[in-house]
C-alpha cells in the first residue's frame, strides 16, 4: 500500500510552471530517487512535500490523509535535510545534532555521540562546524537524521561532496531506514547503491513550454 | 449555501469587465458631487466669523484624511481577505489601494499646513490629528517599501498583508496614544469645528464633498484594480481575447 | 516516540540561542555600546548642563533605546533563515508560534534587558536623578518586551526581501511610535518625581496585546519568508 502520494501537483514560479502535473506513489521500504537537469524542480519537489511551499494545485497525501504546511503529526514523521546542511557555524558538531534533535524527541548526550561515531564524525564532533569542510558538515547533519524517528526522509543531494565511503555510509543508512519501514525521497545525480527493489526513479523533465 | 458568486470573485476576468462596468457609476457621481461641493463650500456658504475664508479648506481637508484612514482599513480587509481565502483579486485590490491613499494622507497633509498658516501663524505645529496622519504615512511608505521590495509577486502580496493587518490592528493605538501625547503638552487644536452646530449651508457642502471624494476613491480603485490584473495576468489566455 | 513538550522545546531553543550568544558577545554588546554612544553625543551636541539634559533625558533615553533594539533586530531571524535553521522550525511539527515567540524572549534577554540595566548608567549622565530611576526601569522593562515584539514581526517580514536594514527599521518604527509615547511620558513622571502608573499600565497594554498577537504574526511573515 502506497503511504505517500502526489496527485496532480502544479507549481509556479511567476507564471513559469516548475512542476507540471506530478503524480507519484510510494510505499514503505522504497526510496523514491528524483532526478533531472538543474532547475528542473527538484527541490522545489522536496519542499512542496514538506509544505514549506504550496501547490497550486494537486495534493500530497501522507497515509491516505491531505498534508498540509501545519499538519504537525505529518511534520513529526518527516525529517528535511537540505542541499546546504542546517547547521550553526559557530556551535560543534555534537551541539548542532544535540539542538536539532531536541526539537523533535528526546535524546542524551551518549545517544549524540553514538550517532556522531555511527556516521564516521567522532573525531571532529567537538570542533566548531565553521571549522568543518562541507562533507565533514553533511556527515554531522546525518548523525541527526539517524538519531530522528522520522519514517520520511527528504534528502536533497544527500551524497554530495562525500568521499567514497561517506556515500556508501549514506547508502548504508538509506537501507537500513528502509529496511526498517521507512521511506525516503532523495533528490540526486549519483546512482544510490541500494537494494534491488527499493528504488523507484522519477525524472523531472525541467524545461517546459 | 451557494459561494459560486464568491469564487466569481475570485476569478480575474469577471473582475476585470466587472470593474470596467462599475466605474462610470462611481466616476460621474463623483464628479457632479465635487464640482457641486465645490461650489456651495465656495461661493454659497457663509465665511466663518472666526477663521473667515481660510476655514473653507475644510472641503478638501477633511474628505482627504476621512478617505487616508478609510483606505487604509480597506487595504488591510482586502490583504486579510486575500490572506485567508488565497484570493489573488482580493490582494490585487489592496496593491492598488496603497498608493491612493498615500497620496490623500500627503493631501491632507498639505491641506492641514496650508490652513495652519493662517490660524497659527507657522505651517507645522504638532496638532494631534496631523502628527497621526503623518505616521499613517509613513505606515503607507512601509507597506509600499515592503511590497517593492519582494520580486515574487505572490509572495510580496502575502508578506505585505500581514503588515497590513498588523498595521490596522496598531492603527487606533497609535491615533489613540498621539492624542493622549497631545492632551499632556497642550498643543493647540484650532482643527476642529467644534461648534455646537454648523449652520446647514457650511455643513451640507461638506458632506457632499466627503460622499463625492469617496466615490471617486471608488472609481481611481477600479481603474487602479483593472490594470493591477492586467499586470499580474498579462501571459493569461483571457487578455489576448479581452483586448481583441 | 517520547515527543518533547511544547514548553520544554521552548526553553531548548531559549538554551540554544543563549549558548550561541556566548560563541560571539560582539553580537549582543554592539547594540549596548550603539545605545551608550548615542546618548553621549547628546552633552556633546546640545549642553553639558545637567539641568537641560534633564528636561530632554526621557526622549533621549527613549531614542536610543529604539534605535539599539532595532540595530540589534536584524540579527534576529536573518541568519537562522539563511543556515536553514527556521525552515528545521517549520518543519519540526512544534508549533512555529511559539518557537519563534522564544526566539524573541532570548532576544530581549540580550537586548532589551541589558538596555533597561544600562539606564541607571546612562540616565545619571542625562542629570537623572537617582530616585526616578526604579521608575525608569519598570517602564523600559514593559517598553522593550514591546519593543522586541514587534521587531520581530518586521524582522519576519523583511526576510523575504533581500535587503533588511532600513526597510527593517521603516517598517518597525512607525508600529513602535506607542511605546515611545507612553515610555517616554513614565519617564518624565518619574523624574518630576510623580505617580507614572498611567503610563505604566498603557505601556502593559501594549506588551499584552503584544505578546498575544506579534508572534502569531512574525509566524505568519517568517513562512512567508522561508518560500
Amino acid at each position: 500500500m502506497s503511504e505517500l502520494t502526489a496527485e496532480n501537483i502544479w507549481f509556479y514560479r511567476g507564471d513559469y510552471p516548475v512542476l507540471k502535473a506530478l503524480s507519484f506513489a510510494l510505499s514503505a521500504g522504497e526510496c523514491l530517487q528524483i532526478r533531472g537537469p538543474n532547475g528542473a524542480g527538484k527541490t522545489t519537489l522536496l519542499r512542496v512535500l514538506t509544505g514549506l511551499l504550496q501547490a497550486e494545485e494537486g495534493v500530497v497525501r501522507w497515509q491516505g490523509q491531505a498534508t498540509g504546511a501545519r499538519d504537525s503529526g505529518f511534520l513529526a514523521s518527516l525529517a528535511y535535510l537540505p542541499h546546504q546542511p542546517p547547521l550553526k557555524a559557530e556551535l560543534t558538531g555534537a551541539e548542532n545534532v544535540h539542538f536539532a534533535v531536541g526539537l523533535r524527541r528526546r535524546c542524551t548526550p551518549q545517544d549524540v555521540r553514538a550517532a556522531l561515531r555511527r556516521v564516521g564524525a567522532g573525531a571532529f564532533a567537538d570542533r566548531p562546524v565553521r571549522s568543518l569542510s562541507a562533507g565533514q558538515r553533511r556527515r554531522v547533519a546525518f548523525a541527526a537524521l539517524h538519531l530522528d524517528t522520522a519514517r520520511l526522509w527528504l534528502l536533497d543531494e544527500p551524497t554530495t561532496n562525500l568521499d567514497a565511503e561517506g556515500q556508501s555510509m549514506v547508502c548504508e543508512l538509506l537501507e537500513q531506514h528502509l529496511a526498517g519501514g521507512g521511506l525516503a525521497v532523495a533528490a540526486t545525480h549519483q546512482p544510490l547503491a541500494l537494494s534491488a527493489g527499493r528504488l523507484v526513479a522519477l525524472e523531472l523533465s525541467g524545461v517546459g513550454e | 449555501m451557494d459561494w459560486t458568486w464568491f469564487h466569481k470573485f475570485g476569478s480575474p476576468p469577471h473582475v476585470y469587465r466587472l470593474a470596467g462596468l462599475l466605474t462610470p457609476w462611481f466616476a460621474w457621481p463623483a464628479a457632479l458631487l465635487i464640482l457641486g461641493a465645490l461650489y456651495g463650500g465656495l461661493v454659497l456658504a457663509p465665511p466663518d466669523y472666526q477663521q473667515g475664508d481660510g476655514f473653507r479648506i475644510i472641503y478638501v481637508h477633511a474628505p482627504s484624511a476621512w478617505l487616508a484612514v478609510m483606505i487604509y482599513a480597506v487595504m488591510a480587509t482586502a490583504a486579510g481577505v486575500g490572506l485567508i481565502w488565497r484570493m489573488k483579486v482580493a490582494h490585487a485590490v489592496a496593491a492598488s489601494c496603497a498608493g491612493v491613499g498615500a497620496w490623500f494622507t500627503v493631501v491632507s497633509l498639505l491641506t492641514g499646513m496650508l490652513w495652519g498658516k493662517p490660524m497659527w501663524g507657522t505651517y507645522w505645529v504638532w496638532d494631534p490629528r496631523l502628527t497621526a496622519q503623518l505616521i499613517l504615512f509613513f505606515l503607507y511608505l512601509g507597506y509600499m517599501g515592503l511590497r517593492a521590495s519582494i520580486d515574487d509577486t505572490s509572495r510580496a502580496d502575502r508578506a505585505s498583508a500581514v503588515l497590513a493587518l498588523v498595521g490596522v490592528v496598531n492603527l487606533p493605538i497609535i491615533r489613540y496614544s498621539v492624542e493622549w501625547w497631545n492632551s499632556i503638552h497642550q498643543a493647540p487644536s484650532v482643527m476642529k469645528m467644534d461648534r455646537p452646530s454648523m449652520p446647514f449651508d457650511m455643513l451640507a457642502p461638506l458632506l457632499a464633498m466627503l460622499l463625492g471624494f469617496t466615490l471617486y476613491f471608488g472609481a481611481v480603485l477600479l481603474i487602479r484594480l483593472r490594470a493591477e490584473i492586467l499586470r499580474r495576468e498579462r501571459n493569461a489566455s483571457w487578455i489576448r481575447e479581452e483586448l481583441t | 516516540m517520547s515527543a518533547p513538550g511544547v514548553f520544554r522545546v521552548a526553553a531548548w531553543v531559549v538554551q540554544r540561542d543563549l549558548r550561541l550568544a556566548t560563541r560571539r558577545p560582539s553580537q549582543v554588546l554592539q547594540p549596548l555600546a550603539f545605545f551608550a554612544v548615542v546618548t553621549l553625543l547628546f552633552p556633546l551636541g546640545y549642553t553639558p548642563e545637567l539641568a537641560k539634559l534633564r528636561a530632554i533625558a526621557p526622549g533621549v533615553l527613549w531614542v536610543a533605546a529604539l534605535l539599539a533594539s532595532m540595530l540589534a533586530l536584524e540579527s534576529l531571524f536573518r541568519e537562522d533563515a539563511e543556515d536553514g535553521t527556521l525552515e528545521q522550525f517549520v518543519v519540526s511539527g512544534q508549533p512555529l508560534t511559539l518557537l519563534l515567540f522564544a526566539k524573541t524572549a532570548t532576544h530581549w534577554l540580550m537586548t532589551g534587558l541589558p538596555l533597561t540595566l544600562m539606564a541607571p548608567l546612562v540616565g545619571g549622565a542625562l542629570g537623572v536623578p537617582f530616585a526616578a530611576l526604579g521608575g525608569i526601569l519598570s517602564a523600559l522593562v514593559l517598553g522593550t518586551i514591546s519593543l522586541s515584539l514587534i521587531g520581530a514581526v518586521g524582522a519576519g517580514l523583511t526576510l523575504a526581501s533581500r535587503r533588511g536594514g532600513v526597510l527593517l527599521s521603516l517598517l518597525t518604527l512607525p508600529l513602535a511610535v506607542p511605546v515611545l509615547i507612553f515610555g517616554a511620558r513614565a519617564t518624565e513622571l518619574a523624574i518630576a518625581g510623580d505617580s507614572l502608573t498611567g503610563p505604566l499600565y498603557l505601556l502593559g497594554a501594549v506588551a499584552v496585546l503584544g505578546v498575544t498577537l506579534a508572534p502569531l504574526a512574525a509566524a505568519a511573515a517568517v513562512r512567508i519568508g522561508l518560500e
